[in-house]
């Protein structure tokens, strides 16, 4: 990913869980299932960190579909994306709000990392 | 139905094992994303936006109580207590782990089912008429010849890396119920002048971003030929099809761009060299295949029930059911029920595990122990005794699961679109629910008659919005949901593409603009004519000024 | 580049030579060669022929005799034209070797010997990644398949043979 492809700062970085599934957010550290826990890269640098640890996880075959999403920040600082495709993404399907991480549920096994 | 004999069974276990050991693979590296993405969809999982999605093919919609309680249970198990049944009748599950795929599909294989080839670029589950062996207009029930494509085209050393999916159709009746002429194949099993059974070949029909209308290249080809001339189809679009773009890969492409007859010729070429009775089968088997699709036990039974008759005079709200939900049966005294997954305000084709387990126990009690699957995402119970009828119908009012809609405007198809799908650029299922609503008022939905909306939440058209009599197209325009109208499609033997209205709406501005159409079919309509007819009588221009109406209507 | 066929790794005794100028007894020459080479052969070197996937059987079909091994080129392992042409080759009666070249996966092997093919050129990188074990594992895995005439192990025959036997 070149700058020139990246969308507008500042960006997260999400992907989904190889074996799992979930929707993950690095963190800085690692992959977490909880948005609110995604590192927000507000300049290019920590956009190129960002695109660098997406490259280092899909070679070590931990997550799939890698990539930045332009995001919002609200009142308590979280990211909210943009768009309302990565914001159904990260908060799971509009026409269940009983489903997915807006009810606080998770597919990913700890044990698998 | 179909059963697995000792080489189906141990086929399919296998099947699983090749799939645990891919999954092994990706995981150590042997195998890259780009190489396992292809297996994995040849096995019927997806990517999508919140999970794993997994597919599993339910062959022409038939399935037995007995799988329909695996599947309640696999969705309890592995998803969130629910299950999806999709156009093309297969069940999808949203919500399992890639690490449990093997382990479902070893319960599936229990039952005698699978995932085999329920996507990817290669031959996908064969559909049929889900009346099948029920409609009084039937030539031959055509599940035979499905299940001999389904076993034929399974894991098919030559055409499992086709330049793009390939979707085989069947109907043995005048009228069309499996939408064959939007199939890369669609199959007519019809008589000729001297009373043979045979097919006739469709080639080149399919939706998505370019819909076409299937050719004939074969008016009559007898039955016993069909392997060998579906070698030789697939064949010549195998190394055909156009492999450097991949909206311009389906056979439909290749068909347009070379010309129908052109394509007869290649097909015909390759079949002539080809040693027909080497390929084909042999006819104990064929006839081994049919034997399973033999008729159940019926009883003979007086036309008229008058069991039947009186429950409807005393219950006004079975009555209605019965008159909006039944097909007539070929036997004296019974009669096909479609149970409707369409409920006010509920996601089309979605069912519980609950509600699973009460189909599967009414298929028991009271339908040979059978049920299909429509490409409407509704279900049958094709074998009831008008007898049963009122008791079916309690046990649905009990499940929730006695919505009087089916052919109204409230059975509405829609693909899963943005609250699932990772391919989709607009949602579907809540404009599916806020149409529902607004049409929520039974006695309207009757009096409208038959109407079918089929809203897709993106170009690749799962929802056949292009064969909706109104189809609704979801889209992104300038990062909001756009909505599409199309008029005057249709998914019989008269089947049209539909014609763009007009621009995309936002979602709110649906319902209204759908209702402005419906106001003007009500007003120009003669006595009996349904909504489609009046269409292609009255053309769009009415409607696109009612579609006017609705974008220049004060907020 | 590292050749495998159904009994594992197999040295290879032929020699690419595109002009078919190479002083070697067993050569495959580019399809653009071919007739001149057949032509110029008069010391009885063992002709093959590269060819694309998009080269015609009736273009092939004069020269079939002669010709003792044909590689066909998969550009890419989803790209499944390969198995239709080596299936119309053996139709066709070719009797020489064919070889699948390029990409492809350890799970495509049992559809390449289904189809005719008798060995699998592949790219260094690709058969690091996916050792030979892994094919002849891969191989195994479906013992038996539905169609006619793709191998000799198919589910049609077999429950024929059950039929006579009165099962």
């Amino acid at each position: 990913m070149t700058a020139a492809k990246r969308p507008p700062l500042p960006v997260i970085l999400l992907a989904n869980d190889l074996l799992d599934g979930e929707v993950v957010f690095w963190t800085g550290r690692g992959w977490s299932d909880r948005p609110a826990e995604a590192l927000i890269a507000k300049d290019e640098a920590a956009a190129f960190e960002l695109e660098r640890a997406a490259a280092h996880a899909l070679a070590q075959n931990k997550v799939v579909d890698a990539y930045l999403v332009d995001v919002a920040l609200d009142a308590e600082g979280h990211a909210v994306p943009r768009h309302y495709r990565e914001k159904i993404k990260t908060e799971g399907p509009s026409v269940r709000r009983d489903l997915g991480k807006q009810a606080g549920q998770s597919n990913l096994v700890p044990t698998g990392h | 139905m179909y059963r697995y004999d000792e080489f189906d069974a141990r086929f399919v276990r296998e099947r699983v094992a090749q799939f645990r050991d891919q999954v092994a693979r990706r995981l150590d590296g042997s195998l890259t994303e780009d190489e396992f993405k292809p297996l994995r969809l040849k096995n019927g999982v997806y990517l999508q936006l919140h999970a794993y999605m997994l597919r599993v093919a339910i062959p022409y919609g038939t399935l037995s109580a007995r799988q329909l309680r695996q599947l309640a249970l696999i969705g309890e198990k592995y998803d969130r207590g629910y299950g999806h049944f999709t156009t093309r009748t297969n069940m999808q599950f949203n919500w399992p782990r890639l690490r449990d795929v093997p382990e479902i599909l070893d319960l599936l294989a229990d039952v005698e089912m699978h995932c085999i080839q329920t996507s990817g670029n290669c031959i996908r589950n064969v559909t049929a008429d889900h009346f099948a062996g029920v409609a009084a207009d039937e030539v031959e029930d055509p599940r035979p010849t499905a299940e001999l494509i389904r076993q034929w085209s399974s894991l098919h050393p030559e055409f499992d890396y086709l330049p793009r999916k390939f979707k085989i159709a069947v109907t043995g009746s005048a009228h069309d119920r499996a939408v064959i002429k939007a199939h890369d194949i669609g199959l007519r099993i019809l008589r000729n002048a001297k009373g043979e059974i045979g097919y006739e070949v469709m080639v080149g029909g399919g939706l998505g971003r370019t819909p076409m209308i299937a050719k004939t290249i074969r008016a009559f080809l007898p039955k016993h030929e069909l392997l060998a001339y579906l070698e030789a189809v697939l064949r010549v679009y195998n190394l055909e099809g156009r492999r450097d773009n991949k909206y311009k890969a389906r056979v439909k492409i290749l068909v347009h761009e070379i010309g129908a007859e052109k394509f007869t010729e290649l097909v015909e070429a390759e079949y002539a060299g080809l040693d027909g009775p080497s390929i084909d089968a042999d006819p104990q088997e064929v006839a081994r295949i049919a034997a399973y699709f033999a008729a159940p036990a019926y009883e003979k039974l007086a036309p008229r029930s008058s069991a039947y008759e009186t429950a409807k005079a005393e219950n006004r709200a079975f009555a209605t059911w019965a008159s909006v939900n039944l097909f007539p049966h070929k036997v004296p005294g019974y009669a096909a029920a479609t149970i409707s997954l369409k409920n006010i305000g509920e996601a089309p084709g979605d069912v519980t595990s609950a509600q699973m387990r009460v189909l599967a126990d009414l298929a028991e009690k009271y339908s040979f122990d059978e049920l299909r699957i429509t490409h409407a995402q509704n279900v049958v119970l094709p074998h009831v005794k008008q007898d049963d009828l009122f008791a079916v119908w309690q046990a649905l009012v009990a499940a929730d699961l006695a919505s009087a809609n089916a052919g109204l405007i409230t059975d509405i198809i829609a693909c899963p679109g943005l609250d699932y799908c990772s391919l989709a650029t607009a949602r579907s299922i809540p404009i599916a629910q806020a149409l529902a609503q607004r049409f929520a008022n039974q006695q309207r939905q009757i009096d409208i008659g038959e109407l079918n909306i089929k809203i897709s939440g993106c170009i690749n058209a799962c929802g056949h919005h292009h064969v909706g009599h109104i189809g609704i197209l979801g889209l992104e325009k300038s990062g909001k949901e756009s909505y599409q109208i199309t008029l005057g499609g249709d998914a019989t033997l008269n089947a049209a593409i539909g014609e763009n209205l007009g621009p995309g709406l936002a979602a709110q501005d649906v319902p209204d603009a759908i209702e402005r159409i419906v106001d003007v079919y009500l007003k120009h309509r003669k006595a009996d004519e349904p909504f489609i007819d009046a269409v292609r009588r009255l053309g769009l221009e009415p409607f696109k000024i009612a579609l006017q109406e609705t974008l220049h209507a004060p907020a | 580049m590292p050749l495998l066929d159904r009994n594992g790794a197999k040295d290879n005794a032929w020699v690419i030579s595109e002009d078919g100028t190479a002083d070697a007894e067993q050569i495959i020459v580019a399809y653009a060669h071919v007739k001149e080479a057949l032509a110029g052969n008069g010391r009885g070197r063992r002709i093959g022929v590269a060819i694309s996937n998009t080269v015609k059987l009736a273009e092939l079909l004069p020269h079939l005799a002669e010709i003792e091994l044909v590689s066909i080129t998969f550009p890419a392992y989803g790209d499944g034209r390969g198995f239709s042409i080596a299936k119309q080759l053996r139709n066709a009666g070719f009797k020489g070797t064919l070889r699948a070249s390029g990409p492809l996966i350890a799970d495509q092997f049992a559809y390449a010997l289904a189809c005719g093919f008798d060995e699998i050129e592949l790219p260094d990188a690709h058969a690091e990644r996916q050792p030979v074990e892994q094919w002849l594992k891969a191989v195994n895995a479906i013992t038996q398949t539905y169609q006619h005439g793709f191998g000799v192990q198919n589910i049609l025959d077999a429950r024929r043979a059950a039929r006579a036997n009165g099962k």
